[in-house]
């Protein structure tokens, strides 16, 4: 056990299953880097933020694939690769390129073992970062996850620290189905105890990061931080928070989410991504559908605007969830009393 | 003046504990307490224990509230007599806090545990070293099924003050391989043997609990010139019995709403399994191999819902010395292993006390390891 | 060249297999019975089956919507295959694929696709497959005139090539995408589109058995022999619309015709067989009868065969959920 950031948590989690899969290999652009450059260099990125470095110099060029900047030759060319015998993790960099290669997830990969009839298996992993933050504007910073989630036969884990990070990564590995894994690119340097050893994170089994008995809050990905965090203040206000970490988008652990509601019956919502038919719609009509009777204060989402993605910070700083926000909502919510009828 | 003001400050539970937070206070404001009378319930991140008084005297200000999150060291009551003024205790507190540096590293000194990673017959095996400046026949603590180095958080440390103490973590747990072999007690105590080898230890003191104590003991059926003296703290090996809920749900329950009744059976006090306590075995579960591991021992030892090994008769021939310590509300193990044994064997029994007393009631059990321990055989 | 009496057997079989499926389901289709869009393969046999020739069941092609006979070129059973065009719980898809989604991974049918250009880049996949796991394999895209100009199909022409990938590009050009010619359609040619990827580049009359059969050798043997992709150009007309249904108004009156006059690929089978004594006439007269029997059979039981259940809808979605 020792203290590894996101970035070395997900490097881990790819060494560890291409050590012990010889058919995992991965692919993307400049996933090593330097071929074909003047200086000879091989491994030269590892990844445009270096998360796959060091993996050419232990696997070779057989399973680590530079690709040329043609995302929908090789996204495709995965889903194939998974179809016929490969365990294939795909990197597609930023997931705002998806543009130029969403047929290959959306009509090939998730759709094969349905339409044919149960007999395939596609086990394919992609990998691409998400999310606002780093100023890179609206092309490189959306949080897509809603996409991916509404395609049915995409599995989507939106992990939300190193520890999941690793976990879920190598149970995606190792899942038989298409797994869109999304990687918030501001969390790479964040750090937390991490086991050495490989170890799988199951799919489908929200986290409760908090408990409390006044509001639940569900958040995705990095907002689970920042739930954390306002849990943590309201505490101290006398409102406490029961946090749930969804872990996976797609499948849904709903039953948590139903459990935590019967227990509190207050509701905030936290999702980066934007506000139309987002994870905060979902899970909102989740809880007005099944849990009805448990709410004892009106559901609140805290979203972005309809919006792209700004790029001068102190416009993305308006755009994303903050903690102020949450704790702003968590309040209202726990505030909220129905109106006596006249 | 300030003799008469103790500070009760934040406790070192553990080796790695750095702060800590008061759960609760047990006695009000204005009780006068003895010296080891239970005055807090201090929660870390492990575990929710109880801090007994270091003094006598009457509990004049519980400087922190309930639920705070404070340093180890840090200023967290006042014990004094009746008759010391409030001007002087504020004084006090003031003066104290100002002084008050946190600092961890300084605070350990030698006895601060090293972990490393040992080659034992192509097995990884996890060790914690602690108190290695002391000469003397070391102790070796062996755990439970499911448990690791960790079980003896509370008792490492306070050994280690006279003693070098070395924790491991058994094949199939922790952070060592999780290949068990067969997973019986001889494969594990020949593991134990080959490890005390590679660690140069020519005897030591062994402590075992729960399937640890039957390690325990077969190793000192093998290997009875290693092992100087044994203390089993509800061991396996004695009686028949074994709980198959406790067993099949450790091995099943992989939410936190269904490990815990399965961990509260390990203690008579329920408030003791913590979140995180759960969490960290969670944690342990996901890990690679681990599931079969289980699966393997519990197969191994517990076939048809009974203990498979009998080691009653080590106590026979193993010339050493033997104490037995056990809750009486063990929930896994029956503490009536504990009767009927030769009458060399000392046998110790907690009331009010499940299945993990070095946990339960740690500074009991440490006083009576130490004691043993002290009282000749060292 | 040589072709061993065997293959010529199995092939004209699978051709007359393919004629004997496209023409029933024109039929068939006619009465409102097959739910669905149906594309035919009439009058392009001779390049499925004159490619497939070479591959085993470690290869693998990936198809178009246009698909059938791509399907039983490669073996996959005709009477699976027509029970999941009638929508059935017996079709080779358990009917949830249907006429366009026709595929059998144990035989390395990687799919009839819906979505032109869907292929090439599955098959840049399947090709690094047969690479890695060096089973000696080559993976083979059919795609049409149409989908050549998909940008995922150049994308894929590139990385196969930067790959260095055991694949064969199959441009299977029919003249129209849809209603459209692809003389407006298609700028430059097949031919300088491989020269620009660097890649060998082979054309034939694909209604010319023969002529399909040596050009595919040619491509696929310079796949398997691990000198990288290739493409081969094949020309053919379509005998009937671009789906079931296309009254085809783009199309002169007597284009099909005469097509089916002069270049219909089983009569200049029969005759080269004829005229240098491969097979007998008696032969192949034999494979004729068991066909119609075989695909009359097919009929008759996809149209008993059970409906899919009401749990079938939410079945095979994840293989673990």
């Amino acid at each position: 056990m020792s203290k590894k950031s996101f970035r070395q948590a997900i490097n881990e989690a790819l060494r560890q299953e291409m050590r012990r899969d010889p058919r995992v290999i991965i692919m993307g652009e400049d996933v090593a880097g330097g071929r074909g450059g003047t200086s000879g260099v091989q491994d030269a990125w590892g990844g445009v933020l270096g998360v796959t470095k060091g993996l050419l110099t232990e696997f070779g060029e057989d399973r680590v694939l530079d690709t040329p900047i043609s995302e929908a030759s090789y996204i495709g060319a995965a889903a194939g690769a998974a179809a016929t015998g490969l365990r294939p993790v795909a990197e597609l960099m930023f997931v705002d390129f998806v543009g130029c290669c969403l047929d290959q997830i959306m009509n090939q990969a998730a759709k094969f073992r349905y339409m044919f009839g149960g007999k395939a298996r596609t086990p394919l992993v992609i990998r691409a970062m998400y999310g606002a933050g780093f100023n890179a504007a609206a092309q490189h910073s959306q949080a897509l996850y809603p996409l991916f989630t509404h395609i049915p036969g995409l599995k989507v884990v939106v992990p939300s620290s190193p520890y999941e990070a690793k976990g879920l990564l190598i149970q995606a590995i190792r899942d038989d189905d298409p797994v869109i894994f999304l990687e918030n690119k501001v969390m790479y340097d964040e750090e937390e105890d991490v086991p050495d050893d490989p170890y799988t994170i199951p799919f489908g089994e929200a986290n409760l990061t908090r408990e409390g008995n006044d509001v639940t809050i569900v958040a995705f990905g990095r907002m689970v931080g920042f739930a954390n965090q306002a849990a943590d203040r309201l505490e101290k206000e006398g409102i406490s928070c029961t946090v749930i970490d969804p872990r996976t988008t797609s499948p849904l652990d709903s039953g948590t989410i139903l459990d935590c509601v019967a227990d509190t019956g207050r509701l905030v919502i936290v999702d980066e991504s934007s506000p139309r038919c987002n994870l905060a719609t979902d899970v909102a009509a989740l809880v007005a559908e099944e849990a009805f009777d448990a709410l004892k204060a009106p559901i609140r989402r805290v979203v972005p605007p309809h919006t792209p993605v700004p790029f001068a910070t102190i416009l993305e700083n308006l755009y994303l969830p903050s903690v102020e926000k949450i704790e702003a909502a968590v309040r209202s919510v726990a505030a909220y009393r129905v109106k006596e009828e006249v | 003046m300030s003799e008469t003001i103790t500070p009760i400050t934040m406790p070192k539970f553990g080796l790695a504990m750095t702060e800590g937070k008061l759960a609760s206070w047990s006695t009000p404001v204005g009780a006068t307490v003895k010296a080891g009378d239970e005055i807090a319930d201090i929660e870390t991140s492990k575990i929710t224990n109880g801090y007994e008084s270091p003094a006598a005297g009457v509990l004049r200000r519980q400087v922190a509230p309930e639920g705070e999150m404070l340093p180890v060291g840090a200023l967290i009551g006042i014990l004094a007599d009746a008759d010391v003024p409030d001007s002087d205790i504020d004084a006090f507190i003031s003066r104290f806090n100002e002084s008050f540096i946190s600092d961890d590293s300084g605070s350990a000194g030698n006895d601060e545990p090293t972990r490393k990673v040992t080659e034992v017959e192509n097995l990884k095996i996890s060790v914690q070293e602690s108190g290695s400046q002391h000469d003397g026949i070391p102790l070796l603590l062996i755990h439970g099924f499911g448990g690791d180095l960790t079980n003896w958080m509370m008792t490492q440390p306070a050994l280690t003050e006279t003693r070098r103490v070395i924790a491991f973590d058994l094949p199939g747990h922790g952070e060592s391989s999780k290949d068990v072999g067969d997973g019986s007690p001889v494969s594990f105590a020949t593991t134990v043997a080959a490890l005390a080898e590679v660690l140069d230890l020519q005897r030591v003191h062994v402590a075992g609990h729960s399937l640890g104590g039957a390690i325990a003991l077969e190793l000192a059926k093998t290997h009875p010139d290693l092992v100087a003296s044994l203390t089993l703290i509800a061991p396996a090996g004695l009686g028949q019995d074994i709980s198959m809920t406790f067993i099949n749900g450790f091995i099943e329950a992989d939410r936190r709403k269904t490990l815990e009744p399965v961990l509260q059976q390990l203690v008579h006090d329920k408030s003791l399994i913590t979140r995180q306590m759960i969490e960290s075995i969670i944690r342990y579960k996901r890990l690679d191999g681990v599931i079969p591991a289980l699966k393997t021992i519990a197969e191994t030892n517990f076939h048809d819902g009974r203990q498979a090994f009998p080691l009653r008769s080590v106590l026979e021939t193993y010339s050493g010395p033997v104490q037995v310590l056990w809750g009486e509300q063990d929930e896994i193990l029956s503490v009536a292993g504990s009767e009927d044994l030769p009458d060399a064997v000392t046998v110790i029994r907690y009331p009010d006390t499940g299945h993990m007393p070095q946990l339960e009631k740690s500074p009991d059990v440490n006083k009576a390891i130490k004691n043993f321990l002290d009282s000749g055989n060292s | 060249m040589q072709i061993s009496r065997d293959i010529l057997t199995r092939s004209y079989q699978a051709m007359r297999t393919i004629r004997e499926f496209e023409e029933r389901l024109h039929v068939e289709f006619a009465t409102g019975e097959i739910p669905g869009f149906v594309h035919l393969y009439c009058g392009e046999e001779a390049s499925g089956v004159g490619v497939c020739a070479h591959l085993g069941k470690t290869d693998t092609i990936a198809s178009t919507h246009r698909g059938h006979g791509h399907c039983i070129a490669k073996g996959v059973a005709v009477d699976g295959m027509m029970a999941e065009i009638y929508g059935r719980r017996t079709g080779v898809c358990r009917g949830k694929g249907g006429s366009m989604h026709i595929a059998d991974l144990s035989l390395g049918m990687l799919g009839a696709n819906g979505i032109v250009g869907g292929g090439p880049p599955l098959i840049c996949g399947a090709a690094l497959s047969h690479k890695l796991l060096k089973d000696n394999g080559v993976a083979v895209a059919f795609y049409g005139d149409g989908a050549s100009n998909e940008g995922s199909t150049l994308e894929s022409l590139n990385l196969a090539t930067v790959w260095h990938l055991p694949a064969v590009f199959v441009v299977e050009d029919n003249g129209y995408g849809e209603a459209t010619g692809s003389s407006y359609a298609c700028a430059g040619t097949q031919k300088d589109r491989a020269a620009g990827f660097g890649m060998p580049y082979f054309e034939c009359d694909g209604t010319d058995f023969f002529a399909v059969y040596e050009a595919a050798e040619e491509a696929i043997s310079h796949a398997r022999s691990g000198k990288g992709p290739a493409m081969l150009h094949v020309h053919l007309a379509r005998w009937y619309g671009h789906f079931e249904g296309d009254a085809m108004s783009y199309r002169v009156n007597g284009e099909v015709t005469k097509e089916r006059s002069e270049r219909d690929c089983l009569v200049k089978f029969r005759q080269r067989a004829a005229d240098v004594s491969l097979l007998e006439a008696s032969v192949l007269d034999e494979i004729d009868a068991a066909v119609k029997n075989e695909i009359d059979a097919a009929v008759v039981a996809a149209k008993k065969a059970p409906l899919p259940e009401a749990e079938d809808l939410t079945r095979d979605v994840y293989v673990s959920y």
